[in-house]
């Protein structure tokens, strides 16, 4: 491929071992991420998202987690690989993490001019009033004043916070900027203020993004493709026309089916029946067999694998092997 | 003509904090019909919260008057109040913190039958607990297990479930699909749907999520620091937002559906503090359509159609 590769995870996957068992939280995902495009990771809670995000910057709970399997090149270098201090380079440096809670990601002994030089002062080997310097450029990047610099944490709204964890990740131009669930916490609109301010910072410098979310509408407004993650698979992925107008993964049907509809208003909902599977208790077929309104005896048993529909489109269901086979999605005009 | 069954005058609740009083719900009133829904939709600290708990005097008024079927309830005390609340009763936000830990799942739903003594015997109670554990879709092997033994969805249900318990008129759902995934919110919202049509339910839905109320009520009101800022019928709410307010709150919601792209409207700076307020427009400071006289007094809510109350100088005037 022309464009170079920024992140490309092949077979990863990650165990925790814990008294109750074997928990698979992340089995066997392939993801390639080119630089300036985004991908987002969609899914509900405990599937896996934010595992393989700390999976990339090798940060998996150590001693329960445990990566089993696969590799994890970050421009070209395998993350997994690394030594300690080669880790430390890249972490703040190569890749970057905005992380999902702003009341607990910064540190509240420090202010928040301190905690974004840091960073710069780390990998940029500059003088602490150089980094200071910055930190304040930076703030005033992400909508702060730069007479907030002293202030801690905790003199912060919420929305100020965010953008300070924004500021940390971002302070070191990484090439890659890992956001989880970036504007959980924050009200619409100051949502739509953070995700215009990430939006202009990669047209800046041309970052790439892996933008994990529970919201299919804020993947429609900021991503190029789409990875649709369940019980710890990657069920279908693609660009995002293909899985928001082609829909194939019947787990994907499900999500926005259950989707309040803006259109048809006071509509019944269409809900996914039954429960996430247990993660020690995995089957061995399909991972959404139990819930599908498709399968067939067959795909609890089936072992699936990622089956290309084009050059864009993955889906993992071994339904697609039949000629016939589709989901009947409605699209809603 | 439908019944009027709730009537909210002028209600306040201001809470005296070091720096000043702080206006948390300022002079908010509304009608309510029965089997109607009102969504209160605004972002954390507009009061929404605290307007559905001082609704049912969970929190004491400040101010304001608060008809239940034609009755000011704000004037009640002792037995003549506990006796009232029957009538309305609350489905939490947090399914994980308003729950007691220490209760089972029978413990919790026959607390209520048990205070208000509905039930004629043990044999009773446990009958209606495990009716209601029916009703909501919990299943009877759940009777004795603890709330963390639970996940989000069923424990939700109980929520639900104990509010049913004395079949209220009224239910005020305060964020009850907050902490829910999507698939399990949308069992949630279906079940609320179906006990709202079977029973004849009126309710009030607070939230933050737009399209969420915009499936699940009736009329919607718009909270700003406090003040109810418009209030239409749904539909008209969504087709034709006068106040700047509400246009940029609809312009901000991510849609999952890549043929509508929309003008968005970004809101410059956050929500300004709701302690000691200045007379003139609250969302003065963040309106980008505001002019000199927005700073003089504060707009008052007025009808400019039928049903749709908004409070802006500027939107509706006779335009």
């Amino acid at each position: 491929m022309a464009e170079e590769l920024v992140l490309d995870i092949k077979d990863l996957v990650v165990r925790y071992d814990t008294d109750a068992g074997s928990v698979k939280a992340v089995n066997g995902i392939n993801l390639k991420l080119r630089r300036k495009r985004s991908i987002g990771l969609v899914g509900e809670t405990g599937a896996g998202k934010t595992t393989t995000a700390l999976a990339i910057l090798n940060l998996v709970p150590e001693p329960a987690g445990v990566i089993k399997n696969g590799s994890i090149l970050v421009d070209g270098k395998n993350i997994l690989a690394m030594s300690e201090s080669e880790l430390q380079k890249t972490r703040g440096k190569g890749v970057s993490m905005i992380f999902q809670d702003p009341m607990t990601a910064l540190n509240p002994v420090f202010t928040v001019g301190e905690q974004i030089a840091e960073s710069i002062r780390i990998h940029e080997g500059v003088s602490e009033k150089e980094a200071m310097r910055r930190a304040v450029e930076m703030l005033e990047i992400v909508g702060i004043a730069a007479n907030r610099v002293n202030d801690y944490p905790h003199q912060l709204s919420g929305g100020m916070k965010q953008r300070v964890v924004i500021a940390i990740a971002l302070a070191c131009r990484a090439k890659l900027l890992i956001a989880d669930e970036p504007t959980t916490a924050l009200d619409v609109t100051i949502q739509a203020q953070v995700l215009e301010l990430i939006r202009s910072y990669r047209e800046k410098y041309d970052t790439a993004m892996l933008l994990i979310t529970h919201d299919l509408g804020i993947v429609a407004e900021s991503c190029d493709e789409v990875a649709v993650m369940y019980a710890g698979n990657i069920v279908e992925y693609g660009t995002l026309e293909d899985v928001f107008n082609q829909t194939k993964h019947p787990y994907t049907e499900g999500l926005f089916n259950s989707l309040p509809n803006i259109i048809e208003r006071r509509s019944k909902l269409t809900p996914i029946p039954g429960m996430v599977p247990d993660p020690t208790e995995l089957p061995e077929g399909c991972v959404f067999a139990e819930r599908c309104a498709y399968a067939t005896d067959e795909c609890g048993k089936t072992v699936q694998a990622d089956q290309w529909l084009s050059d864009t489109h993955m889906v993992r269901c071994s339904r697609y092997c039949e000629p016939d086979f589709n989901i009947i999605r409605r699209i809603k005009t | 003509m439908s019944e009027t069954i709730l009537q909210v005058k002028n209600l306040n609740k201001f809470f005296q904090t070091k720096k000043g009083l702080l206006h948390a719900v300022d002079g908010v009133s509304f009608d309510l019909e029965i089997g109607n829904t009102l969504g209160v939709v605004g972002e954390s600290g507009c009061g929404k919260s605290t307007l559905g708990r001082t609704i049912i005097r969970l929190i004491e008024p400040t101010g304001g008057e608060v008809y239940f079927e034609g009755k000011d309830i704000t004037k009640l005390k002792g037995k003549a109040l506990i006796s009232f609340r029957k009538n309305i009763q609350m489905v939490f936000q947090d399914p994980f913190s308003s729950l007691d830990s220490r209760k089972t799942v029978a413990q919790i739903i026959a607390e209520p039958i048990r205070i208000h003594k509905l039930a004629k015997d043990k044999a009773d109670l446990e009958r209606q607990s495990l009716e209601l554990m029916d009703t909501v879709g919990l299943a009877k092997r759940w009777y004795n297990t603890y709330p963390h033994q639970l996940d989000g969805g069923r424990r939700q249900r109980i929520g639900i479930a104990r509010a049913l318990a004395l079949r209220p008129k009224i239910l005020i759902c305060d964020e009850p699909v907050s902490a829910l995934d999507v698939s399990i919110q949308a069992q949630i919202l279906n079940l609320l749907k179906d006990l709202q049509a079977e029973r004849n339910l009126t309710c009030i839905f607070i939230t933050h999520d737009l399209s969420v109320v915009y499936n699940f009520s009736d009329d919607i009101a718009v909270m700003y620091l406090g003040k109810l800022v418009e209030k239409a019928p749904a539909e008209e709410l969504f087709r034709n937002p006068l106040h700047p307010y509400t246009r940029a709150l609809l312009s901000a919601i991510p849609v999952p559906d890549l043929s509508r792209k929309k003008n968005r409207i970004i809101l410059q700076g956050e929500v300004t503090s709701p302690i000691n307020l200045p007379d003139e427009c609250r969302f003065k400071k963040r309106c980008y359509e505001c002019e000199e006289t927005c700073g003089v007094a504060e707009p008052v809510l007025r009808e400019v159609s039928p049903g749709h109350f908004v409070a802006c100088f500027h939107c509706g005037s006779g335009a």
